[in-house]
């Protein structure tokens, strides 16, 4: 099933539109393909333009603008559910094929042979199965990222969000979280810390933040901590000494840090422990 | 410095977490400094086999060439550096023998992979690829992809039709506008970049880059660089911890030290003397 436009009013279907051409129009004019007859919508509209899988809305400079989940927008990437809002009308986005976050739509890779146009463009080979069915998809089927922030990276604790912070509560059974599951990025309640014990920096704390935190000097002595979504690991990276947990040197491999455990690296002792 | 001293190469594959097969192919030929890295496509074992070929073909064809021959001459066709050359025939090679066998056997029809290769010489690498397959380079705690992906979204993310932002919901992540194996032809995008001691270089299958934000393989890249083996484990586990969806493929090459062709008149004779 290609995408699809539903347009209704006060609740009411009014019609289905497919979105089987790489751009549709919107508005009262009749040379539009989904005509709305009503004053407060523009001769010419919007309009949506659909590549392959992905629609994208474009207000066309309309007199009275348009609303997408209630939001007033110009240029929208449409996404699976989306509303837009045209005066008292409303046109809900629905699709099928949904952004490939979750599993049983992570298509395998496909060519796209030389485009002669845009239409005839056919992916080589053929489509794995679709996805079973428009609705089965959708329950909580918001695609992961939703609450990604810009690809800038300002926000550090990006992975803590999509990856570890849902899992982080029930799986670890270190920490106790009141609230276990819903927790948002940013709204951790708990933080990872390696406090120093002994030397110059005795009693400084190192928040376990990132997915990865080194401790020791280059050269002499390095272990990283990591964050995965079932708990903390030290590993050692470099140096002729491996890393001692509770007295006991690591090997080659991770280790599980638990709450209170002690890390002596360069002759330094620390404690691994959740705090909050 | 000899290349097979001056850089340190490591790869890793990994089938992922959710598929029964590793269409990722790799290879790596130290003694001239060579790293391949493909990713296969096509229904049964299909992928296997074209990422299998490409890989084969380019890594034994040039490593073949370059027992007798230097990267810096300049190659009879073309005008081209040697080395430059060879990628682009090898590529092309490994094209023809999967496209032909894609022809001629009907379990294999349509059948393709993207490639992404790298040959060091001269205090240089040349990067030839084919595809969404990339090459990042870590200089310093700058990380960035030096290859452009030959893609859908990519090609909207150059026309300013989508945004970075909204490029991650996209669904049209799959579809590469250009492969190994499914014309008759292919054409590869070959760039040569200037290498620096202390750069790290990473190839990698889109089972990374889709899985991992460049963020995260820049933090384990700058972090774990004393210890290569543990980069790409680490590495593919965080692929893996977010889902692993796809085959998940690295090479990582460290530039230890540099390695320039020697020029003089001396080491041209001593050429001379071993053909």
């Amino acid at each position: 099933m290609a995408a699809k436009l539903i347009l209704s009013m006060d609740g009411g279907i009014i019609k289905e539109y497919p979105l089987n051409k790489e751009r549709i129009t919107i508005g009262r004019k009749a040379h539009n393909d989904i005509i709305i007859d009503n004053l407060a919508v523009s001769g010419e509209h919007a309009a949506v333009v659909t590549i392959l899988n992905d629609s994208f809305l474009e207000d066309l400079d309309s007199t009275n603008g348009l609303e997408v989940n209630g939001k007033p927008a110009k240029k929208h990437f449409l996404q699976n559910n989306d509303v837009i809002e045209i005066g008292k009308y409303k046109l809900k986005y629905i699709t099928d094929q949904i952004t490939q976050t979750t599993p049983e739509d992570f298509e395998r890779t496909m060519v796209l042979r030389a485009p002669a146009k845009k239409e005839e463009v056919v992916p080589a080979g053929n489509k794995p199965a679709e996805p079973q069915g428009a609705t089965k998809v959708q329950p909580g089927g918001k695609p992961v990222k939703e609450d990604a922030p810009d690809s800038t990276g300002k926000f550090d604790s990006f992975k803590v969000g999509q990856a570890t912070t849902q899992t982080f509560a029930q799986t670890n059974p270190g920490i106790k979280s009141p609230t276990s599951g819903g927790t948002k990025p940013g709204e951790q309640k708990q933080v990872a810390v390696v406090q120093v014990l002994t030397g110059p920096n005795a009693g400084k704390e190192l928040e376990l933040v990132k997915n990865l935190t080194t401790l020791g000097k280059p050269g002499l002595q390095v272990a990283v901590i990591t964050r995965r979504p079932h708990g903390f690991f030290i590993t050692h990276v470099e140096g002729e000494n491996f890393p001692l947990v509770n007295g006991r040197a690591l090997t080659n491999q991770a280790h599980q840090l638990n709450e209170h455990d002690v890390i002596e690296l360069a002759g330094i002792k620390m404690e691994f422990y959740f705090k909050g | 410095m000899k290349i097979a001293e001056a850089l340190e190469l490591f790869s890793q594959t990994d089938p992922g977490m959710v598929r029964s097969h590793n269409e990722d192919s790799v290879a790596c030929e130290p003694v001239c400094g060579l790293a391949v890295l493909a990713d296969g496509m096509g229904g049964y074992n299909a992928g296997e086999v074209a990422s299998g070929i490409a890989v084969s073909v380019v890594a034994t064809e040039v490593s073949h060439r370059l027992l007798n021959s230097s990267p810096v001459e300049i190659s009879e066709n073309g005008g081209e550096e040697l080395g430059v050359a060879l990628l682009r025939e090898n590529i092309q090679k490994a094209n023809a023998s999967i496209f032909h066998a894609a022809q001629s056997q009907p379990q294999y029809a349509g059948m393709g992979t993207t490639i992404v290769s790298a040959l060091f010489y001269d205090n240089r690498v040349a990067v030839g690829h084919v595809g969404d397959s990339r090459m990042y380079r870590l200089r310093g705690e700058n990380l960035e992809s030096i290859t452009h992906d030959h893609s859908l979204l990519q090609e909207q993310l150059d026309s300013g039709m989508i945004s970075l932002e909204d490029a991650r919901m996209s669904k049209n992540k799959n579809l590469v506008t250009r492969a190994v194996g499914i014309d008759a032809h292919v054409d590869s995008e070959i760039h040569v970049h200037d290498v620096l001691v202390g750069d790290i270089y990473l190839l990698c299958s889109d089972g990374l880059n889709d899985m991992v934000e460049d963020d995260d393989i820049q933090t384990t890249l700058f972090a774990l660089q004393g210890n290569l083996p543990l980069a790409a484990s680490q590495l593919i586990q965080m692929a893996n911890d977010n889902g692993g969806r796809d085959n998940v493929s690295v090479i990582l090459v460290k530039v230890k030290g540099r390695f320039s062709v020697p020029r003089g008149l001396l080491a041209r004779i001593l050429n001379w003397f071993k053909k």
